[in-house]
């Protein structure tokens, strides 16, 4: 579960790491007022959306169709105004705030989509002397937490890693014992920092594993962590997000979920606790089990179309879960076949037949539908799927399944 | 003619008188497997299915049974808990089922089994079965026939589809393992390639992998320089989208990293017989004879 800026800096901060002040606002005249509270020379006016890049980040109806497309494919120098600003006094703050609430930020992350701004963070303005980068995540292969530091903030750490990987310096924590004080100095020491600045980092170092594991964050980055001019190290951006199989120890953060960031089609699947992501093609899939679901996704491509969306109904499904399902799939305009790919195990083919005709019955059905039965109870599946009447195209094998979706689709559009 | 389990092994079930549990543990007992106890903690006493004696906890049923594996359908806050009862009461194979159980729990459950000398399989993950001998997990036992297959793969269902064409084929398997779908596991598409390799009873492998990690690249530069049977290999997800989690916690290509295409590369650089579609597995297997 990914949160956004102003509530990871509201965790670090109560972890003690340190964050420059800040206030979170969704209107020009709160800027205005949270600009005055904070003083200073400057203050930074940031959108507050889940997507990366947002600096480079440019908002639709400001820019060109080409340089939306330019800063999709990642463009360093675009006209216009980013996501992100640095301006001075209180009228300035409500200005800018003013221009980006309610428009939609497109950044290299976001997709040619967006994401609307709803709120925008100001933050006091800070003297940076140096950019590094700090990164907390799983080391999957060897089943420990990875800490990561470089000299080269303010750039994502994916492109430091193909480019100058000798610049990535990481340490693991061991499962016992935690991150060692002597592992923090060694990256400290690794970002060529001194004196003052060497302590703050070590200090901001362990607090900010300590708030991984206490938060049970999947992933927590500060890009850039900034050493000030006066020799402090402070968080000037953070992204973070949040192991979901552990939200149910940590209410808390469950609240800080924004829907607005995600698809309505997969909130709507949460409820009924399948999983389910939108894509952009035009073949529906409902699929049992994460594996089948991906194969697939694959097999209608390799077939020469594009999945609509990844579906797995889970193990246990019952009719009602497969009939939610469904509607969900049927409700997206862009759907122009449906490719039903069940390999039943602990799920019973029947039971998924049975909440196919549920749902057709309840909505109708306006494009072709394929069916693929294997496994369990699989006879009882294929026989209520013949006595509907229905316009069902039943297959026996999963590349059967997929040549027929795909086939019909392409017919239905050429006639 | 088989890798971990066979008519051997005394299996236990930790969450034997939950609702999975019981299921899967009839559904297991139908198919042979030797299940010798079950351990419900404050059930200890009761009978299941009237022949399989429960106990309160792991070391009294290993104690009474000689139990030598341990199925776990423990709820996902409990079941770190339940792997680590399982480990120090000397089971030398723990098979999580559970699906959910938190990335910070296993780091610990992790160190604890490395420097254990148990071996696990999952979690989150369907088990594994010696078709014909011994069935631990929740797969369909009647898609399996016993033959000379090996078949490894983080998915459950995508297993099922390999076997099932497999079978259809009149190719039989040895054994069957799904490793689990999750970013931490016990037993890696690496340690399967080993075991499967040392096993006299299989001739060919199929290795399964998915989207996100480094694995199915870790098997592929073992079985490069040390595996003397072919493997057919399949990669799910070419089509997934970055970032995006696929279900399963650990199916995420995350900065760049963990794409179907770099893994098919490896396995390719290794010569496995690459199945491109998901439909071709069995075939696959089926031109290698």
């Amino acid at each position: 579960m990914k949160i956004h800026e102003y509530q990871a800096k509201q965790i670090l901060a109560r972890h003690g790491v340190a964050v420059p002040q800040g206030h979170r606002v969704t209107t020009a005249e709160e800027a205005a007022t949270a600009a005055e509270k904070l003083g200073g020379p400057v203050v930074v006016v940031k959108s507050q959306v889940h997507a990366g890049g947002r600096g480079k980040g440019r908002f639709l109806g400001d820019v060109s169709d080409a340089d939306i497309q330019a800063v999709l494919a990642g463009a360093e120098e675009v006209p216009g105004k980013g996501g992100v600003r640095v301006v001075k006094g209180a009228a300035a703050a409500a200005e800018a705030a003013g221009d980006m609430l309610g428009k939609t930020l497109v950044t290299k992350q976001t997709g040619a989509a967006g994401s609307q701004v709803n709120s925008v963070y100001i933050e006091a303005g800070c003297d940076i002397a140096r950019e590094l980068y700090l990164g907390v995540l799983l080391d999957r292969d060897l089943g420990k937490i990875v800490v990561m530091a470089s000299v080269e903030g303010g750039t994502e750490i994916e492109e430091v890693a193909e480019h100058n990987p000798e610049l990535i310096l990481k340490v693991h924590a061991d499962p016992i014992t935690g991150l060692g004080a002597w592992q923090a100095r060694e990256l400290a020491f690794g970002l060529g920092l001194s004196g003052a600045a060497h302590k703050s980092a070590v200090k901001f170092i362990l607090k900010l594993y300590t708030a991984f594991m206490a938060e049970d964050c999947a992933m927590a980055e500060i890009n850039p962590m900034v050493v000030t001019g006066a020799g402090e190290v402070i968080a000037l951006d953070c992204k973070m997000s949040f192991d979901e199989n552990a939200m149910y120890r940590h209410k808390a953060n469950l609240e800080m979920r924004d829907f607005d960031e995600e698809e309505p089609s997969e909130i709507e699947a949460g409820k009924y606790d399948l999983s389910f992501v939108k894509l952009d093609g035009n073949i529906g899939c409902m699929v049992n089990g994460a594996g089948l679901a991906m194969a697939t996704m694959d097999i209608i491509k390799f077939y020469g179309s594009e999945p609509a969306n990844f579906l797995d109904v889970g193990g246990g499904a019952t009719e009602e879960k497969v009939t939610a399902a469904f509607k969900i799939i049927t409700a997206d305009p862009a759907v122009e076949g449906i490719f039903v790919n069940i390999f039943g195990g602990i799920m019973k083919c029947d039971v998924i037949a049975a909440g196919c005709l549920a749902a057709v019955r309840d909505v109708g059905l306006k494009v072709p539908l394929v069916v693929r039965l294997a496994g369990t109870n699989v006879e009882e599946g294929k026989k209520l799927l013949n006595e509907s009447n229905l316009a069902v195209i039943s297959a026996d094998s999963m590349a059967d399944g997929a040549e027929k979706i795909v086939n019909a689709v392409n017919a239905a559009k050429g006639a | 003619m088989s890798i971990l389990v066979n008519s051997d092994t005394r299996l236990i079930c930790q969450g034997i008188t939950g609702s999975a549990g019981k299921y899967h543990c009839t559904q297991m007992m139908a198919y042979g497997t030797n299940l010798v106890a079950g351990v419900t903690p404050g059930k200890g006493g009761q009978v299941f299915n009237s022949s399989v004696p429960i106990f309160n906890s792991v070391k009294e049923a290993v104690k009474e049974t000689g139990a030598n594996a341990s199925v776990i359908f423990v709820p996902p806050p409990f079941a770190a808990d339940a792997i680590l009862e399982a480990i120090d009461a000397g089971v030398k194979l723990v098979i999580p089922i559970t699906e959910g159980i938190p990335v910070r729990d296993m780091i610990a459950v992790k160190a604890y089994l490395d420097a254990s000398g148990a071996r696990m399989i999952g979690p989150n993950c369907p088990g594994i079965i010696t078709p014909g001998e011994c069935k631990i997990g929740i797969m369909p036992g009647h898609i399996h026939t016993p033959g000379r297959i090996g078949v490894v793969s983080r998915s459950g269902t995508l297993t099922y589809e390999a076997v099932g064409q497999l079978t259809a084929l009149g190719l039989g398997q040895s054994s069957c393992i799904g490793i689990g779908g999750d970013p931490i596991i016990g037993t890696r598409h690496i340690d399967a390639m080993k075991l499967f390799n040392d096993d006299p009873d299989t001739d060919i492998v199929v290795m399964i992998g998915e989207i996100g990690g480094s694995a199915e690249e870790e098997a592929a530069a073992w079985v490069k320089d040390n595996m003397t049977k072919p493997v057919v290999g399949f990669i799910a997800g070419a089509t997934a989208p970055p970032g995006r989690r696929m279900g399963h916690a650990g199916a995420i290509i995350s900065g760049g990293s963990g794409t179907a295409e770099a893994k098919y590369a490896a396995m390719e650089e290794a010569g496995f017989h690459l199945s491109r579609s998901p439909a071709e597995m069995g075939k696959t297997v089926q031109g290698l004879l």
